[in-house]
């Protein structure tokens, strides 16, 4: 195996440190083909520590003497710094994870070989199957059908084989509006929101052009929206991109809806930031974080400056837009911006949230992110090859899915009974998103997780989070069905730094366990008590 | 009453904080005590009450084709527009409230008026629920080395201290005298808090007169005499909180610092937390950051940064820690802060105003932040202390030294917060505090770092009033709901327990009981009245629109306003959180005109994309 290649030497005697508060360990190190492990002494506990090679963010190695160090940071934020004995050691063990940790091929990563015990494959692979959203879309209304045009993925690489649309429009209009629009995102229903009648749909822009191309079937299909919502109906497009990106794009083939040939629904730009800017300000925000010793002023220059809550801000102000178009105003919304696998998932998933108390369960949530993440074809393998710490240029990564997560944590602050998931769920996803044993978040596409078999020789995190021992760190004792809309507040002083992300590893875990505890004691003495009547023995 | 030039004022209008274009239409009330507002729609008659001596400025702006705007600015943080259509009557508000919030006489604020109707025995209780003597002897004194000094009797050495101090028992007389004469306003050092677990001790007191030779020796004497006072320690710390340049400068005055040559053995650190003027002015510009209207993220960040108030808020953390576990009665009431300059509840030198006790409570939040299991109360408490130390209420907070509150009888007149909040104290406590927590570990570890970025706006205070703003739900209220359930719960459980008992017994004849009678009632009323108040129609304008800020009296007392409607059930100031439930919808139509006016757009003839523009100025 090309792995035992990589490796050039696969034990050392080292010491881990893991932060201020944490105890050092000390053991022999080991490096497999998709890990790095510490095993202490014999005397001790047989306390593996463990590291996924693909966690690794970036490593830094120092020689001195005939010791080394190497400081590892993670995907997940983590720093940590391994004291090795012996400098030939520490160069070697550095090169063989700087290696290990950055191959591309995706059928030898770990999730192909990772079998727990106690999951079967293929197990939770059929949780959320986008079949299973239309038979809710179904019962709701007949205005749309589960089209399988792009059975074989050739009208759209990056949508699944089954899409849901109006039903007025058949698979030929569907495969010439596909040609219409960038990547063959041609607009697909992504929410039905019943108590207003009205939908929610995605796309990738319109390629007019500047000759201001037309496409009757995509102008067809989005009359059929309308004129299946209600008599009437309006619509309104949301464009990510600013109005003058917008015009620029279609010296580039691509472009927006002209109004005039589209009647009913009009446009609105809400600029939403994406690509490297977005890890820019991921980058420039880890890293004041990460620093100790600037003044209280510096450090409020240095969030403002990295602009991280800014998009936050603007992320849920759109999202609130969207969902208010639909819920207050009757209206379709169709979002897009150039590509729309980015910050238009990051619209209609947002929206979703705050209008369907359904998306706000633990089994909700996870549909949610299967549906308008995974399967919506936002290209993770791309998105999250990198995290904060990578000393690489950028080529495209991007947090958009952390952003969705960060505006989700904002949500719950505000609404804290209103989620049935926790912090918990959310760090979870923001780590299995980055590097993960299970295959959920492996691949660009449906299409290439197919070829690569993930579904049938991988596990899903899903079958892997849905676990009873997981439970009480990812579920929200406090939640209590909220049947409204929850509508937060986007002002700057309701907003705040999603501290058990970004702080994480910087402060002390304990008070927040603690008080997590407490929350947990509280709720479920209460739920004994209820259980506990009296039974009468006759 | 002879300061209200106009009872009343009909027609004006409550401006929307948030939407400008929202008004509640209403009529204004002046009132020996309170501004009150109610509004016409005839299904609430909501009511906003305002205390007179909770305003802090009040503005007159330019007449406009609607009226005559009036700007008052509370010390509670909210902030109320009226528009009162004629010019003249706006005038005579103005007028009034003017003389209205700046009473020259203690008489009268609102604490030698209100009467909550307790008797005379229970209003005396209210004012022993803090008794100092019992904080010293938790404190395990009076011991072998510190002793309680009479030197103070009729307040002969020092008019700001209290008569009873403790002092080290080496410490004569004729030291503690000599030593109040090298002190400025004769503030000697005098123990606050003692640690016994290890004799540790902190001792306050004001700066030497020390210029820039003068010696005395009798306060070094008595800095020693502390010293010694723990056997365990070679040295004392002198802290001064002062900038050292401000220290410096004071010098030429005739004040100055301790010289470490002249004292033996003592340390000498400057902390730097900056002076009263400093610190009103960083509030002032922090509250103007919180009343922008719609901020980006980027001027909300730079507004508050440049305020520097955080940085002061972390800088008195730094220095001080521990003083947010010395309970607030005895530090900054008994020691004579001066509650009346530094609140301005009667009319004074504003330069002597400062937000010192707001910082104090601000960083006991902070520490509530990072601790969340380590303190009995919640933040509701602490802002409603806060309301009080302006409200002028209760005498608490009234005077500037234990001396002049003695003069003016307070305790006679008035009545002491401290009974009504230990009334009200289920609504004040924090379901997650841990009894054990606080004996096990007693001190809060903070981490060693400086970790700037734990330090918060504290927009449960400085944004109190924008609900809108405020999480929607409230996970203290939920907890103590859930609490308050399970105990009643348990207590259902005891009983029917012992019935069932007395049924089995009496089982010899039936052989059936009917258990469906003694079934408790299974409805959780918790989780049910939180979907009820949640499924009420959201309010578009609701959140934001003005909060009544009851006054505390209303409802049960007070006869002098006869507003008092059915609605009025007695509760605290505005605090009112059960509402909260309700999920709001955030008006983002202030921030774009998709709101009512999304109505099919006319192209006007203009270019097609006209409309986008608009859009884009979010």
């Amino acid at each position: 195996m090309e792995f035992s290649e990589l490796i050039r030497t696969d034990r050392a005697q080292a010491e881990l440190r893991r932060g201020p508060e944490a105890a050092p360990l000390r053991g022999t190190l080991c490096v497999t083909g998709h890990h790095l492990l510490l095993s202490p002494g014999p005397q001790s506990t047989p306390d593996l520590w463990l590291l996924l090679l693909r966690s690794v963010d970036s490593i830094e190695k120092r020689v001195a003497g005939d010791s080394g160090t190497i400081t590892l940071r993670c995907k997940d934020l983590r720093v940590l710094q391994l004291d090795i004995e012996g400098a030939e050691a520490t160069l070697d063990i550095a090169r063989s994870v700087e290696a290990l940790s950055s191959l591309e091929s995706v059928i030898t990563s770990f999730p192909f070989f990772y079998r727990p015990k106690g999951l079967r494959l293929g197990d939770a692979w059929h949780f959320h199957p986008p079949e299973r959203y239309y038979k809710r879309v179904a019962r709701e209304t007949n205005a749309w059908r589960l089209s399988e045009v792009n059975e074989d993925f050739s009208l759209c690489p990056s949508y699944p084989r089954a899409v849901i649309v109006p039903r007025a429009v058949d698979d030929d209009a569907l495969s010439r509006s596909a040609r219409f629009r960038q990547g063959g995102r041609f607009p697909v229903l992504s929410y039905h929101h019943a108590p207003s009648g009205t939908v929610l749909l995605r796309a990738s822009q319109p390629l007019s052009g500047p000759q201001k191309r037309r496409c009757v079937e995509d102008e067809e299909l989005l009359r059929a929206v309308l004129a299946g919502a209600r008599p009437g109906a309006r619509g309104i497009i949301v464009d990510t991109r600013s109005s003058h990106a917008a015009k620029q794009a279609r010296m580039t083939g691509g472009g927006t809806e002209a109004k005039a040939v589209y009647p009913g629904w009009k446009r609105l730009h809400r600029p939403l930031e994406r690509g490297r800017p977005l890890q820019e300000s991921f980058v420039c925000l880890v890293e004041a974080c990460g620093d100790k010793e600037q003044s209280m002023d510096r450090w409020l220059s240095r969030l403002q400056g990295c602009r991280w809550l800014a998009h936050v801000k603007e992320a849920l102000s759109t999202a609130c837009l969207a969902a208010q178009g639909m819920e207050r105003e009757g209206a379709c919304i169709l979002v897009h911006g150039a590509e729309g696998m980015d910050s238009t998932l990051l619209v209609t998933s947002l929206a979703q949230l705050i209008l369907d108390p359904l998306s706000r369960t633990m089994t909700g949530f996870q549909e949610l992110v299967e549906r308008e993440w995974i399967q919506a074809g936002h290209p993770f393998q791309l998105r999250c090859a990198h995290s904060a710490f990578s000393h690489a240029r950028p080529k495209h990564e991007a947090p958009t899915f952390l952003l969705f997560l960060d505006c989700v944590w904002q949500l719950g602050r505000q609404f804290p009974l209103s989620l049935e998931f926790g912090e918990g769920l959310l760090l979870a996803l923001f780590e299995h998103a980055y590097a993960s044993p299970f295959g959920t978040f492996l691949c660009n596409s449906e299409k290439e997780r197919c070829l690569c078999e993930v579904r049938t020789r991988t596990h899903s995190l899903w079958s892997g989070l849905n676990q009873p021992k997981e439970q009480r760190k990812l579920w929200n004792p406090l939640y209590v069905l909220n049947p409204l809309a929850i509508w937060p507040s986007v002002e700057p002083q309701s907003l705040r730094l999603w501290q058990g992300l970004f702080l994480r590893w910087t402060r002390p875990p304990e008070p927040a366990e603690e008080a997590w505890e407490k929350v947990w004691q509280i709720v479920t003495e209460s739920q004994k008590t209820e259980g506990s009547q009296p039974t009468v023995s006759a | 009453m002879e300061h209200i030039r106009t009872p009343k004022v009909e027609n004006v209008r409550l401006v929307d904080r948030v939407s400008s274009k929202k008004a509640a239409l209403g009529t204004l009330y002046l009132t020996a005590t309170h501004v009150i507002f109610v509004e016409n729609a005839p299904d609430t008659r909501k009511e906003t009450w305002i205390l007179h001596s909770q305003i802090s400025t009040i503005e007159k702006q330019a007449t406009t084709a609607t009226g005559c705007p009036l700007l008052i600015r509370c010390k509670n943080f909210q902030i109320i527009q009226f528009i009162i259509p004629q010019e003249r009557d706006c005038h005579d508000v103005y007028i009034s409230l003017i003389r209205l919030a700046r009473p020259v006489k203690y008489e009268e604020l609102y604490c030698f008026s209100f009467n909550p109707k307790l008797d005379k025995e229970e209003r005396e209780q209210g004012w022993m629920l803090i008794d100092l003597s019992e904080e010293y002897k938790r404190m395990g004194l009076p011991n072998n080395y510190w002793q309680l000094s009479d030197v103070n009797r009729d307040y002969r050495v020092c008019d700001s201290y209290p008569t009873e101090l403790y002092v080290p028992k080496s410490a004569t007389a004729h030291i503690i005298v000599g030593s109040s004469k090298f002190r400025s306003r004769r503030r000697f050092p005098a123990l606050s808090y003692y640690y016994k677990d290890n004799h540790a001790s902190i001792c306050r007191s004001s700066q030497p007169l020390s210029g820039f030779s003068a010696r005395c020796l009798e306060d070094e004497q008595m800095l020693q005499a502390i010293r010694k006072a723990n056997p365990g320690s070679d040295f004392i710390y002198v802290v001064d909180t002062r900038p050292k340049l401000n220290a410096m400068a004071n010098r030429a005055a005739g004040k100055g610092y301790e010289n470490e040559d002249n004292y033996s053995n003592i340390k000498f650190q400057f902390i730097g937390i900056e002076n009263i003027h400093v610190m009103r002015n960083s509030l002032q510009k922090m509250l103007e950051v919180c009343e922008l209207k719609s901020p980006s993220m980027s001027d909300f960040l730079w507004g508050l940064e440049n305020s520097g108030w955080l940085r002061h808020i972390k800088a008195i953390m730094d220095a001080g820690i521990f003083i947010a576990k010395v309970l607030v009665e005895k530090d900054w009431i008994s020691f004579g802060h001066k509650f009346n300059h530094r609140y301005g509840n009667l009319d004074g030198d504003p330069k002597e105003i400062s937000p010192v006790i707001d910082q104090f409570i601000e960083c006991v939040w902070q520490l509530m932040e990072q601790f969340p299991c380590a303190f009995e109360f919640s933040e509701r408490f602490l802002i409603h202390i806060q309301h009080h130390i302006y409200s002028c209420q209760f005498g608490n907070f009234l005077c500037n030294s234990q001396k002049e509150r003695q003069e003016l009888k307070i305790q006679e007149r008035t009545y002491s917060l401290w009974a009504h909040l230990w009334k009200n104290r289920a609504d004040y406590l924090n379901p997650l505090f841990r009894a054990d927590h606080s004996q096990m570990q007693g001190t809060l570890h903070l981490p060693t770092a400086p970790c700037n970025f734990m330090y918060k706006f504290w927009s449960g205070m400085y944004n109190r009033f924008e609900k809108g703003m405020q999480p929607r739900q409230s996970v203290t209220d939920y907890l103590m709901a859930v609490k308050e359930e399970t105990q009643q719960l348990e207590e259902e459980l005891e009983a029917l327990e012992e019935r069932l008992e007395k049924i089995q017994k009496v089982q010899l004849n039936h052989t059936k009981v009917k258990s469906k009678q003694s079934e408790p009632s299974k409805q959780s009323g918790f989780s049910t009245s939180d979907n009820s108040t949640a499924n009420t129609p959201q309010d578009y304008s609701g959140n934001m629109k003005s909060f009544p800020s009851r006054s505390p009296s209303q409802g049960d007392e007070d006869s002098a306003l006869i507003l008092t409607q059915d609605n009025l059930k007695s509760s605290d100031p505005d605090l009112s959180a059960n509402s909260d439930q309700e999920s709001g919808v955030e008006d983002l139509s202030c921030r774009s005109p998709s709101g009512g006016e999304c109505a099919p757009s006319e192209d006007s003839g203009k270019d097609r994309d006209s409309d986008e523009a608009v859009f884009l100025t979010a």
